[in-house]
């Protein structure tokens, strides 16, 4: 019975390994494409042209680009990154800390913000046209309209200057009380929670309301049901394909496009590490990072792409 | 008009002067109030069932909600009474009206299969009114489901509730629906054309279980149907409107034996067209040969071996169930979908399996009309620009050459010049057709394939329909190939008949002969499936059936 569900999701995880490697490909084919030698880079403008041949050699660049893909390929198959340029630091090893970082930060502002979105939008839909949709139309779409850095700073003026409630700058160790590191973050996940809040909030209006028009909402309201029971009961769980795809594209930006946010609050997460690392043009941290990015987006897809099949019933019951 | 005879005791529902309201917006005007319900009253008894006929836009289906205090759309009751039990639930607020529904009146859909929710199970459906009011608990309310289940004679009642309603055939849908309206034992149930989107074998079961559990359970109800012989099986009383007025109101046999108003004798007369078949004597124009065609990469086969002929300027009518290879039969003759064995033959030479292997001629001399002409029709071009565009396609005209012959169609048609700029929105349903009709036309066809091309029609205009259809066959001399699963079309328009059944030709010949007894089981079951305008047929054709039908 679970058959045809299992070769589905089979296909899709198959299919997203599949765009990963591809992408893989794009990320070092885009990283040769810059100008610079990366020796020359290490080494300095006063380098000796022995010296950069001698270090060449010693990383290989001599090789042909197909050969340097696949060992840095067969590298982050078995864990390695590669090594910083700049620092000389294992890739993996610093990025360890930081993704949890990011993830943790993400993590908190998916638990406000999707529940909150789809709470919002079932409201909208319940009084849809009215004073309470429009409000919260409004609202999300300001908060959206809004630059990010612009909402972070504006926090930041009235909740760590102001107010003095939480602080402007999210700094977080290891071994930090659990309490203490959501203080620090708080403003930032406020801030992530406004930026994706109205796009979850709107695509769960647009699509409960589309399952509105359905003749089994009819059937629903001629067995008496309150409005409130209808969209829960009968609309949502009709919705969910569509409200999933979007909450999953939302959680993967708040992953991948905090890099403004982790700045402005100066967190040490992902984001700023691959700033840091763009302006410094360490080619193996940004490839490292650009593949993790890309990872996260098509895993977030894949569990979109799945839930969507398991939340549908003639797939989940054949005939 | 008649009043129907009353007896002392107070009805269960009585409504009053009912004035029923909607706001449109018309393209391009200002919006405005129409008034779609003027003044209707009725009453019904307990335990009594009241037909409401008419054809569509007459109000019924918007009388039939009025008693659940629903209007849909955009739709507003602004004037009347409606006394369920002795009190106007038109002022019982939302929460009187949310208390009386599902628990006093319960509605029945004409499609039970988009009317149940996809992502629930069907027992959680059935019983969601009965627990939500109070009725019953859920022990008490599943049990009492699947003794309606049993009742309405549907197939594993102990486990059908587990189902999901696309796992379900729509006659059975429209059972288990029927189930959940009675389930939290209403006084009044609402039947909105309840078999109207099955099959004529399936729609016979259907009637008998919704007919039987009428009458075990005492319930009273309002059926609603464009179909007179339907309402006739299962009505007391039958009610005629039209456009929102009452014309006429009476006893069962009355109206159909003795109807006092003008419409209602052309409700009752308006399936007979006399024609008569043809002769046979000239030599097939198209022939289809030994024709196996399957979906899905050969796995579903659809056609099995079929072998028809189409003689020229004659009708061949192919009738059957859905799911009996019908319209497929018409994809594989235009080159839709590829036989995978088997060949047609046209005017003397072999057509090309294939669509896209083709001539321009070829694919000019076989036209087709659809089912749904509005979605057959793009909404952005104008009636000139879609009848137009054979014209210019296949011969090249234009300019005024072009809209002369325009005209020239649209007058064929029975529609006259003015509609030429008009857009298929602004067109009845009826009138659209005759569009596709015209277009068809314009390519100077020598066959038009007609899919159900009258299914989606009120039965006036599609007879309508069917005499313009005729009179263009004896002016132009085009042949059809009319596919229908109405065994009174076929009666009125065909020359010769094949029968289908699961993809196989069963039957073949001309008329006469195919509707001349000794019959095969399936065409017995298939005419004697068709309702007619008398009281008692329904147990009459149900008791003297060969074969259960296939798809209920």
């Amino acid at each position: 019975m679970s058959n045809p569900i299992l070769k589905l999701i089979a296909q899709r995880i198959a299919l997203g390994l599949l765009l990963l490697l591809a992408v893989s490909v794009l990320i070092f084919a885009g990283t040769q494409i810059l100008p610079g030698d990366v020796a020359q880079s290490i080494l300095g403008q006063s380098a000796t042209p022995q010296a950069l041949a001698n270090l060449r050699e010693e990383l290989g660049l001599n090789d042909p680009a197909i050969v340097r893909y696949f060992r840095w390929l067969a590298g982050v198959l078995t864990g390695d990154l590669g090594t910083a340029l700049s620092s000389r630091q294992d890739i993996a090893a610093s990025i360890g800390g930081r993704l949890w970082n990011t993830l943790f930060l993400a993590f908190w502002a998916a638990v406000v913000s999707v529940p909150l979105a789809i709470v919002l939008g079932l409201l909208a839909v319940r009084y849809r046209n009215g004073w309470i949709d429009k409000s919260i139309s409004g609202l999300a779409l300001a908060s959206t309209s809004l630059p990010e850095f612009f909402i972070g700073y504006l926090l930041v003026y009235f909740f760590a200057v102001k107010l003095q409630w939480f602080p402007g700058i999210s700094t977080v160790y290891d071994g930090m009380p659990f309490l203490e590191r959501m203080k620090a973050i708080a403003l930032p996940a406020t801030a992530l929670t406004l930026v994706v809040l109205a796009h979850m909030m709107r695509m769960t209006r647009a699509a409960i309301l589309n399952v509105m028009q359905s003749a089994y909402i009819e059937t629903a309201e001629l067995k008496g049901l309150s409005p409130f029971d209808i969209i829960r009961k009968h609309a949502f769980p009709n919705a969910i394909a569509p409200i999933i795809n979007v909450v999953m594209l939302n959680l993967a930006f708040l992953i991948v496009g905090v890099v403004v946010i982790e700045v402005i609050f100066v967190y040490p997460g992902m984001g700023q590490y691959l700033v840091d690392h763009v302006a410094k043009r360490d080619v193996p941290v940004v490839q490292a990072v650009g593949l993790i990015f890309a990872a996260v987006y098509i895993g977030l897809n894949i569990i979109a792409d799945i839930a969507a099949i398991v939340a549908n019933p003639r797939l989940r019951h054949p005939k | 008009m008649a009043k129907a005879p009353r007896n002392g005791s107070s009805p269960l529902l009585d409504i009053r002067n009912l004035r029923i309201e909607a706001r449109v917006y018309p393209p391009g005007e200002a919006p405005r109030t129409i008034t779609l319900v003027h003044d209707v009253s009725l009453s019904l008894e307990k335990g009594k069932v009241l037909g409401l006929i008419g054809e569509s836009g007459a109000g019924k289906s918007t009388i039939g909600l009025s008693s659940m205090a629903y209007g849909r759309g955009g739709v507003k009751i602004t004037g009347g009474e409606v006394l369920l039990n002795g009190r106007d639930i038109l002022k019982g607020g939302t929460q009187g009206v949310r208390a009386l529904r599902g628990r006093e009146v319960c509605y029945v859909a004409q499609s039970a299969a988009a009317a149940f929710n996809p992502a629930h199970r069907l027992m959680d459906q059935v019983v969601e009114a009965s627990i939500l009011h109070g009725v019953a608990t859920r022990e008490e309310a599943e049990r009492r489901a699947v003794a309606l289940f049993r009742k309405l004679s549907l197939p594993d009642p102990e486990n059908i509730g587990q189902r999901f309603p696309h796992q379900v055939s729509g006659g059975q849908l429209q059972r288990v629906m029927t189930a959940m309206a009675l389930c939290s034992e209403p006084d009044l149930i609402v039947f909105d054309e309840p078999t109207t989107a099955l099959d004529v074998t399936t729609q016979i079961d259907v009637l008998a279980a919704i007919k039987e559990a009428i009458r075990d359970t005492g319930v009273a109800a309002l059926y609603i149907s464009h179909d007179l012989a339907v309402v006739a099986q299962v009505s007391d009383e039958i009610m005629v409107l039209r456009h929102g007025r009452l014309v006429e109101w009476g006893g069962t046999r009355q109206i159909i034996k003795e109807p006092r108003q003008e419409y209602t004798s052309a409700l009752v007369s308006v399936h007979e067209i006399e024609h008569q078949e043809k002769q046979p004597g000239a030599s097939p124009f198209l022939s289809v040969r030994n024709i196996t065609a399957a979906y899905g990469g050969g796995k579903i086969k659809v056609l099995k071996n079929v072998s028809v002929d189409i003689l020229p300027g004659q009708t061949l009518a192919v009738v059957g169930e859905s799911g009996s290879g019908k319209s497929t039969l018409a994809r594989a003759i235009t080159g839709l979908l590829p036989p995978e064995e088997g060949s047609i033959t046209f005017a003397g030479r072999t057509l090309s399996n294939r669509l896209s292997d083709r001539s321009r001629d070829d694919l000019r001399e076989l036209q087709m009309i659809y089912q749904m002409a509005d979605v057959a029709m793009n909404p952005r071009q104008t009636v000139g620009t879609i009848i137009g565009r054979p014209l210019e396609f296949y011969f090249g005209m234009g300019g005024r050459e072009r809209d002369a012959k325009v005209a020239e169609l649209l007058d064929k048609i029975e529609m006259g010049r003015g509609f030429i700029d008009r857009y298929p929105a602004e067109l009845s349903g009826g009138q659209k057709q005759r569009v596709c009709i015209a277009r068809a036309l314009a390519a100077k066809p020598r066959l038009i394939i007609c899919d159900e091309v009258t299914s989606a029609l009120d039965p006036l205009v599609a007879n309508g329909i069917l005499k313009l259809l005729l009179g263009l066959q004896a002016e132009e001399g085009v042949a059809y190939l009319f596919i229908t699963h109405d065994l009174a079309t076929v009666k009125s328009i065909a020359d010769s008949i094949a029968v289908m059944y699961r993809g196989e030709v069963v039957r073949y010949g001309p008329k006469s002969e195919v509707l001349k007894p000794p019959f095969d089981a399936y065409t017995d079951l298939l005419l004697s499936s068709v309702p007619e305008m008398e009281i008692g047929w329904l147990e009459k054709a149900i008791g003297g059936r060969r074969m259960a039908s296939a798809g209920n």
